[in-house]
This record gives C-alpha cells, structure tokens and sequence, in this order.
C-alpha cells in the first residue's frame, strides 16, 4: 500500500480527535509492537494495533479507519496492561469505534435482524448489551 | 454477617445456576447474600471513551442506590464487578465527573462504598484455610484449570484483584477444595467477550485456544467466574468441535457449583441442567455423586 505523509496530514484533526475521546498521548508510542504480541484477537486482524495508531498518529484517517483492526477488540485490556510507555491502546481501539459511529452516517458495524434465529436466546445479556454498545451508533 | 449483593441481569436468567448456588453456599458458610433493592443492568461495559459519560450512570446509580443499605458491595459476575468497581473508582477520584453524575442522578455518593467479588469474600473475610476445614466431601482426584479471564485482573491498578500476569488466588480456592488446579499459560487470556457477537469465529477461536491449552496441561474441567467467559468456553465448545474434529469436550463449571459440590450440596440443587457440556459423566466417573 503506498501511503503519502504531508506536513498537514501528521497529527490532524483526525488524530486530534482520537487523542481527545481516548484520553491518550498517540506520541508515546515507541512502535515496540507489546500490543500485537499479546492480543488475542491479532490473528484475525488486518493490521496489528500498533499498526494503527501508527496510522492515526500520521493522521492517516483513511488507512487507520478502513482497516478491521479496531472493530475486533475485545476490550480485555491486555495491550493496556503489557504497554511499557503507559498507553491505554483498548481506549485508542474504542476511540476509533466512536469516531465511525459518531459520524451523521452513523454506519454501524452490526446489524440486529440479521442474527440468526434464536441466537438472542442463547446468548447472556452482558455479551449483546456491551456488544451494541460497541458496534452501534 | 450479610453481605449487600448485585446480582445482574445474566444471573437472573441465563446463569440461574451461579445465582442459586452462590447463594446456597453462603448460608452454609454462615453469612447471607442480601439482594440490594431497585438494581439494574450496570450496563456491562465500562465506557472506554473518556468523553461518555451516559455509560456512567446505570452503574453510578447501582452504587449510590446500594449506599443507601449498607457499605460494602458484593457482585459475582466478573463483568459487573469490573463495571462496578472501576465506576466507583472514577467516582473517588475525578470530582468533575462525579458532580456530573450526581447532579444527573440526583443522589450526593462520594465513592465511599467497598465494592467486593465473592471469591475475595472467601479468601479475605473467610480465608481458605478455614474454607477448607468446612469443605465435607473433597473433590479429591479432580483436575480443574481455573480461568480468570480478563475482567477480574484488569486493569490492574484499578481491580487490584491478584497478580496481572500470574495471578494465583482462584488455584487457591480450588486447592481449598481439595482438587488438583492445574496450570496452563491461557488463563488471563481473553475468551472473546462480546465479539460473540460481532465476530463469532473470532470469539470461537480464542475459546478454542484456551480450552487446547488447558486440556493440553491435563485439565479436565474449566472452572470460570463469569457468564459471558462460560458462554464462550462452555456453548461454543459445540462450535468447536464442527471445525476441529478431534476436539473432545470438557465440563465448564462455575466456582460456585464445584463450591457448593465440595460444601456437601445436593447435586440436584446445582443446576447442572443449565451447562452445555454435561458434567455428570466426570462427576460419576470420579465419584462425586
């Protein structure tokens, strides 16, 4: 993929905005790649999480919100918890949710009559209750 | 002495057997689980954005609600434990945030409750040693994998729970019990959480990773404090075995059913009808019934 950094993308609004929902200094982060090492979900993932907030640093909107990466989160905290310069990443991960499902398109990422039949049946609350509130705008 | 309890949305329905069996072990260890009065769902996820404040609020007012009966806090799923304690964290410490909130649920709560799991009511109020001497039937010759999942451990300077990497608590009460814990690397990972419902596959195989890893280390049942890691490891173990054949199923027990087995409970009164993978096989087999 070629990616083209300009004086003006670097640290954008975009970034800025991330910076702000998640609560988190993007500048921080030395690319050590912690993150990705310990997810659990990284195998399934486009690109790892230190991947994108590489991205979102350079201000690269397009590349940082088109990839699955952040929609895979599970928000277990490890990264959070292994980062050796302090970074809350599973906050970044949810900050880049919240800046698609905020967006007036308000594209979610789930669709509720889509779920096979009785799956709402089977599933406990807490797994539909935090997942809408992940995945819906 | 009793103990104001929040039991959760999860525990009313689909884990009626955590529900019950905690409760029944607890008279036996001579303290009772007082349900608080007017709860609701306390949302099951701590808001991650630090601008949603919305999120905030259910568990803000299961806190201040509980206030009003007593002070200390005793929750048994791991997701509401984890909403409900680093909720009351955020209360103590942002003086912002929790005039907000106050202001919005019209209450004046300060932070001022002690927000408790049931296992560190039984290794800190209780202890395991005592536990140990009022187990009546040992459940001797078992090899159980305790999993802690995520929720209970992390993040670490707000849960302050056990160890974050190597935590050893949970082993410990099953040790009181009189089984053998069996260590395996997967048991601080996650089981998917919620991606269960965004990406199943994703979620069926971070299940099937801890279940390879603690089968592989001699395990022969899972031991597990929460409804939405049981969903994960226990249900979709059926999903598991479709796309790796010579996957062999094992019994996915909450803490509070091998409690309350090893605390001399009818085996009826467990609700192992409510498990996916049918225990009673294992628990014949090792002569526990």
């Amino acid at each position: 993929m070629k990616i083209e950094l300009t004086r003006q993308k670097v640290h954008n609004e975009f970034t800025k905005k991330v910076e702000l929902i998640s609560g988190q200094n993007l500048f921080a982060c030395y690319q050590c790649g912690n993150c990705t090492a310990g997810c659990p979900v990284s195998f399934a993932m486009d690109v790892g999480p230190h991947e994108v907030i590489r991205y979102t640093l350079l201000g690269l909107e397009e590349e940082a919100l088109g990839v699955n990466t952040f929609w895979l989160c599970a928000s277990c905290l490890q990264c959070t918890s292994r980062c050796p310069k302090g970074i809350d990443i599973a906050r970044v991960m949810d900050a880049l949710r919240m800046v698609v499902l905020r967006k007036k398109e308000r594209r979610d990422h789930i669709q509720i009559p889509e779920f096979p039949e009785g799956f709402l049946e089977r599933l406990p609350q807490i797994a539909f209750i935090s997942g809408f509130r992940k995945f819906l705008s | 002495m009793d103990y104001l309890y929040f039991p959760g949305c999860t525990l009313y329905t689909k884990a009626k057997n955590f529900d019950q069996t905690a409760r029944n072990c607890s008279r036996l260890l001579g303290f009772e689980l007082k349900e608080m009065k007017n709860w609701t769902c306390c949302g099951a996820a701590f808001p991650l954005a630090t601008d949603n404040l919305m999120a905030l609020l259910p568990p803000s007012r299961i806190l201040a609600t509980a206030r009003e009966e007593g002070t200390v806090l005793t929750t048994l799923c791991a997701v509401c434990f984890n909403v409900i304690k680093r909720t009351n964290r955020l209360i103590q410490e942002d003086g912002e945030k929790r005039d907000k909130i106050n202001n919005f649920i019209e209450k004046n709560y300060q932070g001022d409750l002690q927000v408790l799991h049931y296992l560190e009511i039984l290794k800190k109020e209780i202890g395991f040693y005592q536990l140990k001497e009022k187990v009546r039937k040992p459940l001797e010759g078992l090899k159980a994998a305790a999993y802690y999942g995520c929720m209970l451990l992390r993040p670490f300077e707000e849960m302050r729970f056990d160890d974050k990497e190597n935590p050893k608590l949970f082993e410990e009460f099953l040790e009181a019990l009189g089984t053998q814990a069996v260590e395996f690397p997967y048991k601080i990972e996650c089981c998917g959480s919620f991606q269960s419902v965004g990406s199943p596959d994703v979620a069926t195989e971070c299940a099937y990773k801890i279940l390879g890893s603690a089968i592989k280390n001699g395990a022969e049942a899972m031991v597990s404090t929460c409804p939405m890691c049981t969903f994960n490891i226990d249900h979709k173990q059926a999903d598991i075995k479709q796309k790796y054949l010579d996957f062999k199923p094992i019994p996915v027990f909450y803490f509070t059913q091998l409690l309350g087995m090893a605390m001399g409970l009818d085996p009826q009164a467990l609700g192992f009808d409510q498990n996916a993978v049918d225990p009673m096989p294992l628990l014949k087999e090792k002569g526990f019934l």
